[in-house]
């Protein structure tokens, strides 16, 4: 059984200065953290190792810093780490992140399991798991709740889709993403770190990946491009509604529906 | 074909892409497989390359954009019923499709009582609803409504496919997206239309900090993922003039490596936290009637009612209800406080909500420097009407949904 985790870092908080004369934005934090959403995809992983045996290996496509969430990941319980690394990978999109993920799995002699968490936190899409399905031709399953049962040839999850909760069977080979809540991510164990101290992270570059079309990757193979970025409005405070009970009320109501808030 | 290319590198010339395409379309010459006049973008011989040598090629130049046109909106179907995201962005497709003169078609999938659903889409000016009804496509699963929703976009040719930004919907997107080789932008708030039909998409991104615009200017089919209660819902026309057409839906399409077991409705109990809608009764609401009217309110607005803490001591509510720094923290999308003085230890646990309402009597009332909206009157004047004009706005939600 091979389990593949997809993971990412990205910064340690959410708050973004824009600069109101360029426009652009300020540098972010340069602290950086594990994506938390991914962290219950690894231990998904490594409960699921724990029932059928097998590999469960980390990737993640990113600058070589990335090493230090891998070594994390190791002593969570992870046996290879794997970094996509290369500057031809940079300023992509979906389509070329999930591609080159693809290659990345490729390289490691494909998988009979992904894992994705739900979404990371920094671009927020939750659209990479379910395209690096597409590029392998496997089903998936999104925003998988719980995993009910799994064996050496099948998975059954549950999913929460809206108001309804699916439970479905899925063959290997294929793809999911886990909610959060999903399980209780594990700490890193002392015992763990210190066994795989010399523990190397594979770093996989361009040159290493089977599709050698650059066009495929980065941010020429990135169909969407960001046009510019600027602050949310501001939203007010304190406006005292006027007139009697009534008016009152029905400007409140007013408000609320077209804002789409009720 | 120019929208099939063929990765010459990977290609091994196994001829399995020849062998299934039902149209005969593919030819081996010496040079490689070439496509012929008679491909109808099926994507059969995509799905069938082992080497995944085969991709839809989306690279548009300005002339290739000519060749996609209109909008095209991927209706989601929720028990049987037609997903309420499907008629906001039927609005917001009719919207910019005035703008460069295109048209608004639909594509709807589902098991039994789809077809129906796909006549009652009509009346909201629709142009064709493409319905693939299948009893294999009565509950989602991802590969084969990729399969059924990419047969219509390759059949179609849409410029812009829209599609609600649910769970089934942020599943789907990406995965067809993928399939066409093209950009997905996901979790739109705005969207609007430049005269060269690229669209101009606006997404929070870090968690809401800050707003992007994002644009697919090389690639078409744009596909973009629009959030639920965020655009416009269509107006209904008086004399629809589209119609319905019905798809076959093949064996190929209904094959799935997944197999739903069960599917049912949890009405799972949501604690305060998840809450999206709170109201909040205060001590100004102090008797059983205040509260039953704010209960009331809560249920209409389909939200959950809370107390502070004097309230909660006073035996209205238990603890798990209570908002303060005794009791629960929420960040709903709204929050109604009735007869709330706003003590700092309870506006420090809801101050971050999206939209906060505060009714008071008392116009030095604490609570009203927190509020967004502040009403400065008696909440039995102002509660049962609000739940009055509510229930009526839900009656009417409810007749316009009825099929």
């Amino acid at each position: 059984m091979k389990i593949v985790v997809c993971m990412k870092q990205v910064p340690a908080g959410t708050k973004v200065d824009i600069d109101p004369e360029t426009g652009t934005m300020k540098r972010l934090t340069s602290e950086t953290r594990t994506n938390p959403y991914d962290l219950f995809a690894l231990e998904t992983a490594l409960q699921i190792r724990e029932k059928t045996g097998g590999i469960v290996t980390v990737l993640t496509m990113g600058p070589a810093q990335a090493e230090a969430m891998m070594k994390d990941a190791y002593a969570c319980g992870a046996d290879e780490a794997v970094i996509l690394s290369d500057r031809k990978f940079a300023g992509a999109d979906v389509l070329s992140t999930s591609y080159t993920l693809y290659q990345g799995i490729q390289v490691l002699g494909g998988a009979d399991l992904i894992i994705c968490g739900r979404q990371t936190t920094d671009g927020d899409t939750a659209q990479v798991g379910p395209a690096i399905a597409e590029h392998m031709h496997i089903p998936h399953a999104a925003w998988v709740s719980g995993i009910e049962e799994v064996d050496k040839s099948s998975i059954c999850v549950k999913q929460k889709m809206g108001r309804v909760t699916q439970v479905s069977k899925i063959s290997f080979p294929c793809l999911i993403t886990v909610d959060k809540d999903s399980c209780v991510p594990r700490l890193p164990s002392y015992l763990l770190k210190k066994a795989t101290r010399d523990r190397k992270v594979r770093i996989l570059g361009f040159g290493d990946l089977p599709n050698q079309d650059l066009s495929r990757y980065g941010l020429i193979g990135s169909p969407t491009a960001v046009e510019r970025m600027f602050a949310p409005p501001e939203t007010e405070r304190q406006v005292y509604l006027k007139g009697d009970a009534k008016e009152k009320t029905d400007a409140l109501f007013r408000i609320l529906t077209d804002k789409k808030i009720i | 074909m120019e929208f099939l290319t063929f990765d010459a590198q990977a290609c091994t010339l196994c001829g399995k892409c020849v062998d299934a395409c039902p149209f005969g379309a593919l030819k081996m010459e010496k040079h490689g497989i070439t496509v012929g006049d008679t491909c109808r973008m099926c994507g059969l011989c995509v799905r069938q390359c082992p080497e995944r040598a085969i991709h839809f090629e989306q690279r548009a130049n300005e002339a290739d954009k000519e060749k996609w046109k209109d909008f095209l909106i991927f209706v989601e179907q929720e028990q049987g019923m037609i997903h309420p995201v499907a008629f906001e962005l039927i609005g917001e497709a009719r919207k910019m499709a005035a703008k460069v003169g295109y048209k608004v078609n639909c594509v709807i999938a589902g098991g039994e009582g789809t077809v129906k659903n796909a006549h009652y889409l009509l009346q909201y000016g629709v142009h064709k609803v493409y319905a693939y009804e299948h009893k294999e496509l009565e509950y989602f699963r991802a590969d084969c409504y990729t399969d059924v929703a990419a047969d219509c976009i390759a059949a179609t040719k849409p410029s812009s496919v829209l599609i609600g930004a649910t769970e089934l919907g942020r599943s789907l997107a990406p995965r067809l997206s993928t399939r066409f080789h093209t950009g997905l932008t996901a979790d739109c708030t705005s969207l609007d239309i430049k005269a060269n039909s690229d669209m101009v998409q606006i997404r929070p991104a870090f968690g809401g900090n800050i707003m992007a615009q994002i644009a697919i200017a090389k690639s078409r089919p744009q596909f973009a993922t629009v959030r639920y209660r965020v655009m416009d819902k269509a107006e209904k026309v008086k004399e629809p003039t589209g119609e319905v057409v019905v798809c076959q839906v093949t064996d190929k399409m209904a094959a799935s490596g997944i197999q739903v077991l069960s599917c049912e409705i949890l009405e799972k109990k949501k604690g305060l936290e998840e809450e999206e809608i709170i109201v909040v009764a205060g001590r100004g609401a102090q008797s059983e009637t205040g509260v039953e009217l704010c209960r009331q309110l809560a249920k209409t607005l389909g939200g959950q009612l809370a107390f502070t803490r004097p309230m909660v001591e006073n035996g209205y509510g238990d603890t798990a209800h209570q908002i303060g720094l005794s009791g629960r923290t929420v960040r709903p999308k709204l929050i109604i406080t009735c007869g709330v003085s706003g003590a700092i230890q309870f506006t420090s646990c809801m101050n971050a909500s999206e939209c906060i309402v505060a009714i008071n009597q008392n116009p030095e009332a604490q609570i009203f420097k927190t509020a967004h909206y502040c009403i400065v009157d008696d909440l039995y004047q102002i509660v049962p009407r609000l739940t009055k004009l509510a229930e009526k706005r839900k009656e009417e939600e409810k007749d316009g949904l009825s099929v």
